[in-house]
C-alpha cells in the first residue's frame, strides 16, 4: 500500500493529481488522513522549495501594543516576525547545536571568560549599509544596558565588556560561561545598524524579508530582500504576511478557508477534529515548556524527602498526558530538562507506583491532608490536573486537599509563596539557564526552595567546563539530584501544536519553539 | 424648541452621570493596575514606584476630576501598557467600527422597514408568518453562533468570503466591503427582527384607528393606506427602535469583532480589559456611552419633529 501511496504523492507534487483525489485514494487504500498528509509533506520537501507567491500565517499572540524594537519582544507575533526581517549571529539547529548566521566563527579563551566572534563580511542591511563588527557590538551593548529594558537583559548581565576590533567582536564575561554562544541565539538579539541605538523601531536588519507592512495587532508583512546573504536557505516566497488572530476558532477557520497557510496554538482538545480536515496537517513538536507541581523543600511537611518522594511516585504521568494534554506532550521525569536541550541525558523514567508512594508516605510519618493550591492560570487544565492527582494520590493512601485560588493574584500571592502549588515553565535556551533561573539556591525564582550545596557547586563547575562530554555527565548528575531530592513534580512537557495548510510547503517542526522556532514563514514556501 | 433643548441638556447631564459610573466601576475591578502591569516580576519597590508614577496614590475623587478635566479638553489620556496617546490609537479603530456599522445599517434599516411593511400588507398570511418566523429565529440565536455558522458555510465550505475581516488603510474599497460581508450579515441578522417587528406593530397599531377605516371606506388600496396614512403616523416609534439598533451596531459589536478578527473598537477594548489598562477602558466606555446617548437624543428629536402636537405645542 505504502509504495502505491508514495508513488501517488509524487504525482500530486508534480501536479498530475489533485490533493483531494490523492486523499480520497489514500483513504480507499486504508491510510489515515494524517498519514496521507505527512506523506504528501515529505514528498513536497523532496521536491524542493518553490519560489514566489505570498505566504500567510494566522498567529495568536499579537497586540495593538507591539513595537518593532527587538528589545520589547514578548509575544508570539513579534517573535515570528522578527525571524523574518531580523538576522542573528547564530541560530539553533534542530539537534540543539548552533548554526552560524552573521557569525563566521566563535571561539573562547581557555577560561571561557573571553569570547571572540568573527563577523561574516560583505553582508548588507536592508538599508544598503554593510554589517560591521561595530553594529554587532552596539547591538549587544544596547541589550545589555539596563535602560534598554530589553527582554534579553536577564541573560546578558554576566557581560562586563564588548568591543569591536576589525571584523571581530570580543566579549568579556564576569564569570566563565561555556554556553555563551547559545545566548546569542536569543530572539531579542537582532543585529541592527549601530545596534538600533539611533532608531530601535525602524525594523532594519539583514534577514530574508524587508518590513513593508507594520500594523501592530492587526497584520505585519514583508517582501523578499534581494541581497539576502544566506542564499537559498530562506526567503522562498516573494511576500510574507502575519495576520493576528487571537481567537482560536477564527484561527482554525482561516486555515480551513485558505486565507492563511499556517497557524500556531491549536488547542489540544480540537486537534483530533482538525486532523480530519482535508489538506490540514497538525505540526506538533515536543518543546521545553512544562507543567509543574512544586513543593517548598524547606517548609513542613515538604521538608521531608520521603514525603516528597511519596508525592512524586503518586503522580500518574501517563494519565495526565492523556487527559490534560490529550496526548500532545511527553511525560516528565521530575527534572526540568528534556531532549529538546543540548547535552541531555536520559534518566530512568519514574512511573506511577502507589506501593512505593505508600511506603515512602508511611516512612515520612506524615498524617492528615496535604493542601495543594491551584488555578486555571497556572496552566490550561491545572484545576482538572489537580483533581486527577487527588485521585491517584488517594490510591496510595495520601489525602490531597485541592484549593482553587483566584486567577487574579495567583502569580503574586500563591506561586513562589505557598508551599505546594501548580505552575508552568516555558523553558530556557540551555540547561545552565534553566537550572540557574529556578534551582540555584540564590535564584529569585527558586520556586521549590531547593538549597543543595552539591548541586550549586556542580552548576558553577559545569558552566566553566569547556569539555562537552564532562559537562554532559555533570548535567546528568545534577538532573539526578533534582529528580531524587528536589521539590519538583514534573508530570509533563507540553507540545507546541501548529497546523499548516495544503499550500504551505516545507513545514518542518523545530523543538526550540513554535512555528519552526519562528522561521516558518522564512523557510516554508507556497506549494503549487 | 424648548423641548429639544431640554432633551439635549438631559443627555449631557446623563453623560456626566455615566462618566462617574464608569470611573467608579473601573475602580472596583479586582486587582491593582500596577501589579498587573509588572506581573510575575513585581518587587515591592517597583510596585510602589509605579503606583507613584501613575498617580494611583491620590484619592479617587481627585483622580476622577483630573480625568474628567482631561476629557473635556480633548485629552483621553495615555494608555498604561504602551504609554501611547489613547486618542491617536483609538481613532482608526473607531473609524473601522463606524464603517462596519454604517454599511450594516445601510442594508438593515431599509430592509427591515420594507419587510415590516410587507408583513403588514399581507398580515397573518404566509408571507407575514415567514418573514416574522425567520426574523425571530435569527434574533433568538446568539450572535457568536450566527457568526460561526456564517463562517462555516460561507468561508470554510463555499469559500465565498474571507472568515477573517482584517481591513487596513489603503485596502481597495471593494475588497473592504467584501471583507465585512460576513460580520455585517451577522449583525444584520441580530438587529433585523427587532426593527422589523416594531415597524409591523407600530403600523398595525395605527391601522386600527378611525382615519384608516375612513381611508379604506373611500376605496384606497392597502398599500396606499399604509404609505400615505399609516406609515407617517408610525414614524416616531420606528425611529426610536432604529436608533436603538444603530447604537447596538456601534457599542454591541464586541463579540462579532472578536470572532471575525475585525480591527475595531470591540477588539481594542477586549485587548485592554485583559491587561487592566484602565484609562483605555474608561475612554472606550465613555465613547460608547456618548454614542448611545446621542443616538437616543436624535431619536427623541425625530419623534418630536414627527409629531404635530409636539411640533406645535399650544
Amino acid at each position: 500500500m505504502s509504495n502505491e501511496l508514495e508513488f501517488l504523492s509524487r504525482y500530486v507534487v508534480a501536479g498530475r493529481l489533485s490533493r483531494r483525489d490523492f486523499l480520497g485514494r489514500a483513504a480507499a487504500l486504508g491510510a489515515s488522513a494524517a498519514f496521507a498528509n505527512s506523506l504528501l509533506g515529505s514528498a513536497a520537501r523532496a521536491q524542493g522549495p518553490v519560489k514566489g507567491g505570498i505566504l500567510k500565517a494566522g498567529l495568536q499572540g499579537g497586540e495593538a501594543t507591539n513595537s518593532l524594537d527587538p528589545a520589547s519582544f514578548l509575544s508570539q507575533v513579534p517573535f515570528s516576525f522578527g525571524k523574518c526581517w531580523g538576522e542573528y549571529l547564530v541560530r539553533l539547529n534542530r539537534d540543539g547545536s548552533l548554526k552560524n548566521q552573521l557569525a563566521e566563527e566563535i571561539g573562547a579563551s581557555d577560561d571561557a571568560k573571553t569570547w571572540t566572534m568573527k563577523i561574516k563580511q560583505g553582508v548588507e542591511f536592508h538599508n544598503g549599509k554593510t554589517v560591521t563588527a561595530e553594529d554587532v557590538a552596539a547591538t549587544i551593548t544596547r541589550h545589555a544596558d539596563a535602560n534598554s529594558k530589553s527582554g534579553a537583559l536577564g541573560i546578558l548581565t554576566n557581560i562586563t565588556g564588548v568591543k569591536a576590533s576589525g571584523n571581530e567582536v570580543i566579549v568579556t564575561l564576569a564569570n566563565a560561561d561555556a554556553d555563551f554562544p547559545y545566548l546569542m541565539a536569543d530572539y531579542h538579539l537582532i543585529i541592527q545598524p549601530n545596534g538600533g541605538k539611533d532608531n530601535p523601531t525602524e525594523g532594519i536588519s539583514a534577514g530574508p524579508y524587508k518590513v513593508t507592512v507594520n500594523e501592530p495587532g492587526v497584520r505585519q508583512g514583508g517582501e523578499k530582500f534581494a541581497n539576502y546573504h544566506g542564499g537559498d536557505a530562506m526567503g522562498h516566497a516573494d511576500q510574507i504576511e502575519i495576520i493576528v488572530i487571537n481567537d482560536a476558532t477564527a484561527r482554525t477557520s482561516a486555515l480551513q478557508g485558505g486565507q492563511v497557510q499556517m497557524i500556531n496554538r491549536v488547542e489540544p482538545k480540537i486537534v483530533e477534529l482538525i486532523k480530519r480536515v482535508p489538506g490540514v496537517t497538525i505540526q506538533n513538536v515536543s518543546g521545553r515548556g512544562h507543567y509543574v507541581f512544586i513543593m517548598h523543600c524547606n517548609t513542613a511537611p515538604f521538608d521531608n524527602n520521603d514525603l516528597r518522594l511519596a508525592l512524586k511516585y503518586a503522580m500518574n504521568r501517563e494519565e495526565m498526558l492523556e487527559k490534560i494534554l490529550f496526548g500532545y506532550g511527553s511525560v516528565g521525569n521530575d527534572f526540568p530538562i528534556n531532549a529538546a536541550y543540548p547535552l541531555f541525558t536520559e534518566l530512568e523514567q519514574r512511573t506511577y507506583d502507589p506501593d512505593k508512594a505508600k511506603f515512602h508516605y508511611q516512612k515520612s510519618g506524615h498524617s492528615g491532608p496535604v493542601l495543594l493550591r491551584t488555578s486555571d492560570v497556572a496552566f490550561t487544565g491545572a484545576v482538572d490536573a489537580a483533581q486527577l492527582y487527588q485521585q491517584s494520590c488517594a490510591a496510595a493512601g495520601i489525602t490531597i486537599e485541592v484549593k482553587r485560588e483566584p486567577g487574579d493574584g495567583y502569580w503574586s500571592e500563591v506561586w513562589n509563596k505557598q508551599p505546594f502549588s501548580t505552575s508552568y515553565w516555558g523553558g530556557r535556551s540551555t540547561q545552565d539557564q534553566m537550572y540557574t533561573t529556578a534551582y540555584y539556591s540564590k535564584a529569585d525564582w527558586n520556586d521549590t526552595r531547593f538549597f543543595n550545596e552539591k548541586f550549586d557547586q556542580m552548576l558553577l563547575a559545569a558552566r566553566s567546563e569547556l569539555d562537552e562530554a564532562k559537562r554532559k555527565q555533570m548535567y546528568a548528575d545534577m538532573a539526578m539530584i533534582v529528580r531524587d531530592e528536589g521539590g519538583l513534580i514534573l508530570p509533563m512537557f507540553n507540545d507546541f501544536i501548529d497546523a499548516s495548510g495544503a499550500k504551505a510547503g516545507g513545514f518542518n517542526v523545530h523543538p526550540a519553539g513554535e512555528m519552526m522556532d519562528g522561521y516558518a514563514l522564512a523557510e516554508c514556501w507556497v506549494a503549487a | 424648541m424648548r423641548l429639544i433643548a431640554q432633551r439635549v441638556a438631559m443627555g449631557i447631564l446623563l453623560l456626566f452621570a455615566v462618566s462617574a459610573l464608569i470611573f467608579a466601576g473601573t475602580q472596583i475591578l479586582p486587582g491593582d493596575v500596577a501589579a498587573s502591569i509588572l506581573g510575575q516580576s513585581a518587587t515591592p519597590q517597583s510596585l510602589a514606584n509605579l503606583r507613584e508614577e501613575l498617580g494611583l496614590n491620590d484619592p479617587a475623587y481627585i483622580r476622577y476630576f483630573r480625568w474628567l478635566g482631561g476629557i473635556l479638553t480633548g485629552d483621553l489620556g495615555t494608555a498604561l501598557t504602551t504609554r501611547q496617546d489613547i486618542a491617536t490609537t483609538l481613532g482608526p479603530r473607531l473609524w473601522n467600527t463606524l464603517f462596519l456599522a454604517f454599511w450594516t445599517a445601510v442594508v438593515a434599516i431599509p430592509l427591515a422597514i420594507l419587510l415590516g411593511l410587507l408583513a403588514v400588507r399581507y398580515r397573518n398570511g404566509p408571507i407575514d408568518k415567514t418573514i416574522s418566523g425567520f426574523a425571530l429565529a435569527s434574533t433568538s440565536l446568539p450572535e457568536f453562533f450566527i457568526g460561526y455558522l456564517l463562517i462555516f458555510f460561507f468561508a470554510v465550505k463555499m469559500q465565498w468570503f474571507p472568515s477573517i475581516s482584517t481591513v487596513y488603510d489603503g485596502m481597495p474599497f471593494l475588497e473592504k466591503l467584501r471583507a465585512i460581508v460576513l460580520p455585517g450579515t451577522a449583525l444584520l441578522l441580530v438587529v433585523l427582527a427587532h426593527m422589523m417587528r416594531m415597524t409591523r406593530a407600530a403600523i398595525l397599531n395605527v391601522m386600527q384607528s378611525a382615519y384608516v377605516e375612513t381611508a379604506e371606506l373611500k376605496g384606497l388600496s392597502q398599500l396606499a393606506i399604509i404609505r400615505k396614512h399609516a406609515f407617517p403616523n408610525a414614524i416616531a416609534p420606528i425611529v426610536n427602535v432604529v436608533m436603538l439598533n444603530l447604537a447596538f451596531l456601534v457599542v454591541g459589536v464586541v463579540v462579532v469583532e472578536v470572532i471575525f478578527v475585525y480591527p475595531g473598537m470591540g477588539q481594542y477594548l477586549v485587548d485592554h480589559v485583559a491587561k487592566r489598562d484602565v484609562p483605555v477602558v474608561q475612554a472606550v466606555g465613555l465613547i460608547f456611552a456618548a454614542v448611545y446617548i446621542s443616538l437616543n437624543i436624535v431619536a427623541d428629536i425625530a419623534s418630536i419633529l414627527a409629531n404635530p402636537r409636539l411640533r406645535h405645542p399650544r
